[in-house]
């Protein structure tokens, strides 16, 4: 996938402000690829308009290949492979496979939550993030527009409209 | 939300509990009292044909159902009153905010206290010998026949100062404490609302966290005991070390969802207008997450006392698994209260609307009053139990009276504690 090198940054001091900056800004029909923040904005994926996670969907799929799984094995191992009488109980005994099927299901859940996580939010171990503004991990909220995704719009009408928007700075960034 | 607007509700609004709402509850009292009377008639004449009579073990009489089903309305409903005060109590000792337009809600459940209070105690003056074995004087008696070890060792638990089989003085005496301390405390955290609504400031809030503390410790040891007392006892050789946590599952569930009613009762009538998707969620959230909880506790009583084996502790389960009349209701019950509520309320979507919930928290009622039946009559009633019209008619008839006695004190002051200092929080909340 080819990325895009060319930005334009907006730094912000306040969150409040930020909020309804991204409001405003969107409102004007610049896309915004990407806020970065030295911390969780309450409200700030509602304002970029972000639809909710799929995650649980993965959770619970994930979810239900533990349960098969585990229910599969312990049924395999104590009922045909090597057949065991436990406690005096029948050899497919359903209730003693309950805790084992229901860490499964726990363990599976959470490592495909997490893998899925880290596949779509590409934080692969060798991927080379981009910083656009080291501030973004300080005091500064910044916000990153796309200039191949806004070819509609000429370059000082952005830089005008962050600024309009309560931008501290505008900069330009672009990577190799 | 990200804009922090001024918020304009209304806070002196009282809950009418006009006529017409009056007139259904009555309706539904009336209901079960015809239901409850074609119950008793059904067991009057029908109920000599059993062979209890032959060999010296007591006949059954029809009036035992009549006590043993008074018994589980006395137990569940004084556990949905005593959780509306102890949810109460959490909000303040965890220092909520999200829940501050709610609090009158949860604190109402409590004035079904005292009148569930003198039932029980009336209750277990009537129907002592016909509900708990351990009450007759012959277990302790070494010369007779039916003398009982086991029980004699559990003797002083009862009867403790007095000798054992006389007057059950420390099992009166623990009904009462309790009863009384949890109408205390409900009484207390009354008054300080009250008072914070005429003088307004932190420092009723400050207040009520200590004695939420306090009320907390006791409801603890309390809870514990008063299900031993009230419900394990019952099957007096018996005993399950969870046992007490899982009866407070049961209630914590069966009040979680009264009040989730309740909620979504007055919102439906246009009160509560702070009250938004997100305090909705967030009792769902509680609903699913305790109904989970009850299970864990099910199966972790079930599942030890299966794989050991051990007759004593099986017998338990032998009485309720093996039995034509209860073995399908533990399978409802754990339909009703695990898998329906785990399914249903599995989404973001169905925590946060009405529908779902009210469904949802009318079958967890139905549910957990089938797990009490399920552990009282089998111990009281053996093979002459089962759930009729008797059961179900008295179930409305507890009901609806403490529906009655719930809305009438919800009636009497402003549903919102309108000077709590967490209610702008709780204006804003957004998960």
């Amino acid at each position: 996938m080819e990325r895009d090198t060319h930005f334009i940054l907006g730094v912000y001091d306040d969150e409040d402000v930020l909020l309804h900056a991204v409001e405003q800004v969107r409102g004007s029909g610049v896309k915004i690829h990407e806020v970065y923040s030295p911390y969780p904005v309450h409200g700030l994926e509602h304002v970029l308009g972000y639809k909710r996670s799929k995650l649980p969907i993965a959770a619970f799929l994930f979810g239900m290949l533990g349960l098969t799984l585990a229910l599969t094995m312990q049924f395999y191992m104590m009922k045909f492979d090597w057949p065991m009488i436990i406690g005096g109980k029948d050899y497919g005994a359903f209730p003693d496979f309950v805790p084992v099927s229901f860490e499964m299901t726990v363990l599976l859940s959470a490592f495909g939550m997490v893998g899925v996580f880290l596949i779509t939010s590409n934080l692969k171990p060798w991927a080379q993030p981009r910083i656009f503004d080291l501030r973004s991990t300080d005091d500064k909220h910044i916000m990153a527009i796309d200039l191949a995704n806004n070819s509609s719009l000429d370059l000082d009408k952005i830089k005008e409209i962050l600024t309009e928007s309560g931008a501290t700075e505008v900069n330009k960034k672009s990577f190799e | 939300m990200a804009h922090h607007g001024e918020h304009h509700y209304n806070l002196d609004q009282r809950f009418d509990f006009t006529a017409s709402i009056k007139k259904s509850i009555l309706t539904v009292l009336v209901f079960g009292a015809i239901l409850l009377g074609i119950g008793v008639v059904l067991a009057i004449t029908g109920g000599n044909h059993e062979e209890g009579a032959e060999a010296g073990t007591h006949a059954f009489h029809w009036y035992e159902r009549l006590y043993a089903s008074i018994w589980v309305n006395n137990v569940f409903f004084t556990g949905i009153a005593i959780i509306g005060v102890f949810f109460f109590a959490i909000q303040f000792a965890a220092q909520a905010g999200w829940s501050a337009p709610i609090l009158r809600v949860m604190l109402s459940l409590g004035s079904w206290l005292p009148i569930a209070g003198v039932l029980m105690l009336a209750t277990f003056f009537v129907a002592n010998h016909d509900l708990f074995h351990w009450t007759h004087s012959y277990l302790f008696d070494k010369n007779d026949p039916q003398y009982d070890k086991i029980i004699d060792g559990k003797g002083a638990f009862f009867f403790w100062p007095m000798d054992k089989g006389t007057f059950p003085v420390f099992y009166i005496a623990r009904m009462v404490i309790f009863f009384g301390f949890w109408v205390f405390f409900f009484n207390k955290f009354k008054q300080i609302s009250a008072q914070e609504d005429q003088l307004g400031g932190s420092s009723h809030w400050y207040k009520m966290r200590s004695w939420s503390a306090f009320f907390l410790i006791f409801f603890a040891v309390s809870s514990s005991i008063s299900a031993w007392d009230w419900v394990m006892s019952i099957d007096t050789h018996w005993f399950s070390t969870l046992f007490g946590w899982y009866v407070f599952a049961s209630w914590f569930v069966s009040g979680l969802s009264a009040i989730t009613l309740i909620v979504l009762f007055l919102k439906g009538k246009g009160y509560l207008e702070m009250v938004n998707e997100n305090h909705v969620h967030d009792l769902g959230k509680f609903v699913f997450g305790f109904s989970i909880f009850w299970t864990y506790l099910w199966f972790s009583q079930f599942l030890l006392i299966y794989y050991a084996n051990i007759p004593e502790e099986t017998v338990y389960f032998v009485e309720r698994l093996e039995s034509d009349i209860y073995g399908p209701f533990v399978f409802v019950n754990l339909g009703l209260n695990f898998f329906l509520p785990f399914l249903v309320l599995m989404t973001r979507d169905a925590k946060r609307h009405g529908v779902f919930l009210k469904l949802v928290c009318t079958f967890l009622l139905v549910g957990h009053w089938i797990d009490f039946t399920l552990m009282v009559q089998p111990g009281t009633l053996g093979h002459n139990g089962g759930i009729g019209f008797m059961e179900l008619g008295m179930f409305l008839v507890y009901g609806s009276s403490a529906i009655f006695v719930v809305l009438g004190a919800l009636a009497k002051r402003n549903l919102i504690a309108k000077n709590h200092p967490l209610l702008e929080e709780s204006y804003n909340h957004h998960i």
